[in-house]
């Protein structure tokens, strides 16, 4: 084998390049539960040619690659299971365009989602993206390639729905542009209507390339925003009250939560609604609107509305900066959820099997379910902390996430980021046909098997 | 030689979650971590060292250059301490990292560059290797005496005493307070570095010693109120020093000639600049003091203050704390955080960066040249610019 670590600092240069201990421990883990392995080398290219070079050279050489944002995914998605290569996109941070008129911004892989929000409010005030709850470093390539959610996805989907365009290394090195881009300077669509190849990288969790450029739509940033709390101890009435509420069809965002602690929460459901206008006129309008929506519960006495002043400022900050601190409720720096995508339906079954399963494993719980689309499904977080000092908590904190994901599936609902073995228990239960597609798509995409291995292998 | 890791926080260090928040100013407009904008990993971010020291104190990982690297590449400004989103331990972040350090000192694994600062202040009383008696002259011309029952000491620290930009800023401030008539002397051979860095970068014993001389040189002087030129020495003698017996009242030069300013004791003419202010690090999250350099640049008639996007408790370090002013671990490439600083200066379009602090005025001054930047902005303290609007 050749000098790999010279062949990447010819790449990257020396400051671009570590196989010191210290980030090999580092790069080895995530915050979730599941067990680090060591990479071989961590990289950190600033363009995308130096990104085409260090995969050319992991495809000649065989060596694994795994590309990395802020690794806040809490899954082990950038744990890298077969060593080799971890790559830290995010010196790749560049704002390369705004189109205001067009709505859509072009950005480099490794923007980290806090920039991005900075840049806009900076100089395109009127417009805004979808920020997801995960902190601010997280990054627009990760989110989109997990199929992340934010603000705005009660609205419009999820935020990889709202991608205008890519720009991917290939494992074999070639650069590809992706929809618009790959015929013309807009970034304007990432399909439609070409068949849509976006959906070959987009929720690969990098098995199949690397994002170094993402084209992202943009959406009216309304001058005011606002919110109500819903509260209800009648987990039945739970989509129901969804249902009324999508069907306003003028929702920023809607969001379910539940948990033990403190116990001014425990027992009840509190829906969190998020609205927006340029007036308070067109705000108070809503505002009548969400409460003639649920009426009916306030009168036959199994809800009302929450006072909210004193947290209305946590509940509209974007990203939300008190949902780490979940982390901190058993004193030890550490949750992590599955979120299984489900039919809203669906809620009462999950809410019992959350609460089920934090008494059966002894963990602390907590449940954010957040609106996709209008109400066709949720995100519903199956949420565990745990003390990082704790090495038995953190194993029944796997095994209760385990535990969720079987009945999520059974459940009939996909798993959203799922760990490698949330995707091999997803994979069994996949029609083999659509399997075989998978299996012919990653084979053809990454003949040797580099991308982030241990991921989305499928066996045929 | 297998060592039994301990430091005072260690039951905490695992509670950080890695979320990053701690890098960032308020808006995340940028990396606000200086040492995780020079270099870019994850582990020279506040929270890739809370985790390195959590490997590092439960033997995962050994002690190593780079280890040292990372500790002391931390520049304390303290950035992290506002940011991090848990309330309950958050303020410990700066503790953890400087006892980390002080683990650092005492197995003796510390980089060259803080061995040879410990050295040359345990050696010579400063950094510079200067002698003890050249200490005091730079006030020549100033009108400031030795310290001899006047109301104020004015401590002019190491930088002010030996450095050549220091000690324009020394002599600048000192001047000033002797024309404004106030009761002010300095101890001149007789001062002692202050041993905030000192403190900082981990040596203990070091510090102990200056700290304690000082306290009880001033005591046997009959110092009862100070007037301290360098923010790190402020926040010492503030923070530190009434621990050792040292209880006086300490003021930086800002608060004073802000109140100066106020009193009428300095009258001011029209200058019409366009002025952007660097907050010191020492100056702003260490001791919550934002306003004092502000009222003076305000007090000018005609000319403009005008805010970098990140100032306030939001300021980007100059990357002159923790010592690296003297180790320079950070270094001098693009991404260093005194480049990065006087780039967004530049960015206001004002023609003066306004200095409170020795270290930044250095630290800036030489990012200036490094930028090409010297034709279209001055690095001047508080004191030059008023002495240019004063009547």
């Amino acid at each position: 084998m050749r000098d790999i670590r010279k062949s990447l600092v010819d790449i990257v240069g020396e400051r671009g390049v570590s196989d010191a201990q210290e980030e090999l421990w580092f790069y080895s883990r995530d915050p979730g539960v599941l067990a680090p392995h060591r990479p071989d080398y961590v990289v950190a290219p600033k363009t995308t040619e130096e990104v085409q070079k260090i995969v050319r050279l992991a495809n000649r050489e065989k060596i694994p690659v795994v590309p990395m944002g802020n690794g806040m995914s809490l899954a082990g998605l950038v744990i890298p299971l077969k060593g080799g290569i971890v790559m830290d996109m995010k010196r790749m941070n560049k704002i390369l365009e705004v189109n205001s008129m067009a709505r859509y911004v072009v950005v480099e892989g490794g923007t980290s989602q806090g920039a991005l929000k900075a840049y806009l409010q900076e100089h395109h005030p009127t417009l805004r993206h979808s920020i997801p709850d995960a902190p601010p470093a997280t990054t627009i390539a990760a989110n989109v390639s997990l199929h992340g959610q934010g603000r705005l996805t009660n609205q419009y989907g999820f935020n990889s729905d709202m991608v205008t365009g890519l720009e991917v290394v290939l494992p074999t090195g070639k650069i590809c542009l992706v929809g618009s881009p790959s015929i013309g300077p807009y970034w304007i669509s990432k399909g439609p209507t070409l068949p849509d190849l976006s959906g070959l990288f987009l929720g690969w969790l990098g098995c199949t390339g690397i994002i170094t450029k993402v084209g992202l739509k943009l959406y009216p940033n309304k001058k005011i925003r606002d919110a109500e709390l819903f509260v209800t101890d009648r987990v039945d009435l739970i989509p129901h009250i969804l249902y009324k509420l999508t069907h306003l069809e003028m929702l920023e965002d809607i969001n379910v939560w539940f948990q033990p602690k403190p116990l001014m929460f425990l027992g009840n459901f509190h829906i969190t609604i998020f609205f927006t206008g340029d007036t308070e006129e067109e705000i108070e309008f809503k505002r009548k609107m969400i409460w003639d929506a649920l009426q009916e519960y306030m009168d036959s006495k199994d809800g009302g509305f929450m006072a909210i002043q004193y947290m209305k400022s946590v509940l509209l900050e974007m990203p939300g900066r008190n949902i780490a601190d979940f982390a901190d409720v058993p004193k030890g720096g550490g949750f992590e959820y599955s979120g299984p995508i489900a039919p809203i339906e669906h809620f009462p079954q999950y809410a019992a099997k959350l609460v089920e399963l934090a008494a059966k494993y002894n963990v602390l719980y907590a449940s954010a379910a957040r609106l996709i689309s209008g109400g066709h499904c949720m995100m519903f977080s199956i949420s565990f902390a745990f003390n990082r000092n704790d090495p038995a908590m953190m194993e029944r904190v796997e095994k209760a996430l385990d535990e969720a994901m079987a009945f999520a599936l059974d459940m009939g609902g996909i798993p959203w980021k799922p760990n490698f073995k949330e995707q091999k228990m997803t994979l069994e239960k996949m029609e083999p046909n659509a399997r075989n597609l998978l299996l012919m798509i990653k084979k053809n995409l990454d003949p040797q098997g580099i991308m982030n291995p241990g991921n989305w292998e499928v066996n045929s | 030689m297998t060592y039994i890791r301990h430091i005072e926080h260690e039951t905490i260090v695992h509670r950080c979650f890695r979320c990053g928040y701690c890098k960032y100013p308020s808006d995340y407009s940028d990396f606000n971590c200086p040492s995780y904008k020079a270099f870019g990993w994850d582990t020279f971010a506040p929270g890739g060292r809370m985790w390195l020291t959590r490997a590092w104190l439960a033997g995962e990982i050994e002690t190593s250059a780079r280890f040292a690297e990372i500790m002391f590449s931390c520049v304390a400004c303290d950035n992290c301490k506002n940011q991090c989103v848990f309330p309950k331990f958050k303020d410990f972040l700066p503790d953890i990292f400087q006892e980390t350090r002080a683990e650092l000192v005492g197995e003796g694994r510390i980089p060259p560059g803080v061995r040879d600062y410990f050295k040359a202040i345990a050696v010579n009383g400063n950094p510079y290797k200067l002698p003890q008696n050249e200490r005091g002259t730079w006030a020549a011309g100033t009108g400031l005496k030795p310290y001899n029952n006047h109301k104020y000491l004015f401590y002019a620290g190491c930088v002010g005493s030996y450095d050549e930009v220091g000690q324009r800023m020394a002599k600048s401030v000192g001047k000033m307070l002797v024309d404004t008539g106030l009761s002010v002397g300095i101890l001149g051979s007789e001062e002692t570095c202050d041993g905030n860095d000192v403190r900082v970068l981990g040596e203990m014993g070091l510090f102990t010693q200056l700290a304690q001389a000082n306290v009880d040189a001033f005591k046997a002087k009959g110092v009862k109120e100070i007037i301290t030129l360098d923010p790190h020495a402020l926040n010492t003698f503030k923070k530190d020093y009434p621990g050792l017996g040292g209880i006086f009242q300490v003021r930086h030069y800002s608060e004073v000639l802000a109140e100066l300013i106020q009193k009428k004791k300095i009258k001011l003419k029209a200058y019409p600049v366009k002025i952007t202010y660097h907050d010191p690090c020492y100056l702003g999250r260490h001791q919550n003091i934002y306003q004092a350099p502000r009222e003076i640049l305000k007090a000018i008639p005609k000319a403009e203050l005008v805010e970098m996007h990140r100032h306030g408790p939001n300021a980007f370090c100059c990357g002159g704390g923790g010592g690296n002013f003297f180790t320079d671990i950070l270094g001098t490439a693009e991404s260093s955080a005194s480049r990065v600083r006087v780039r967004e200066a530049a960015e206001t379009g004002a023609n003066i960066l306004a200095v409170a602090c020795p270290n930044c005025a250095k630290m800036l001054s030489d990012a200036v040249k490094m930028e090409h930047l010297e034709d279209c902005m001055e690095v001047l303290n508080l004191a030059e610019i008023l002495e240019r609007a004063r009547k």
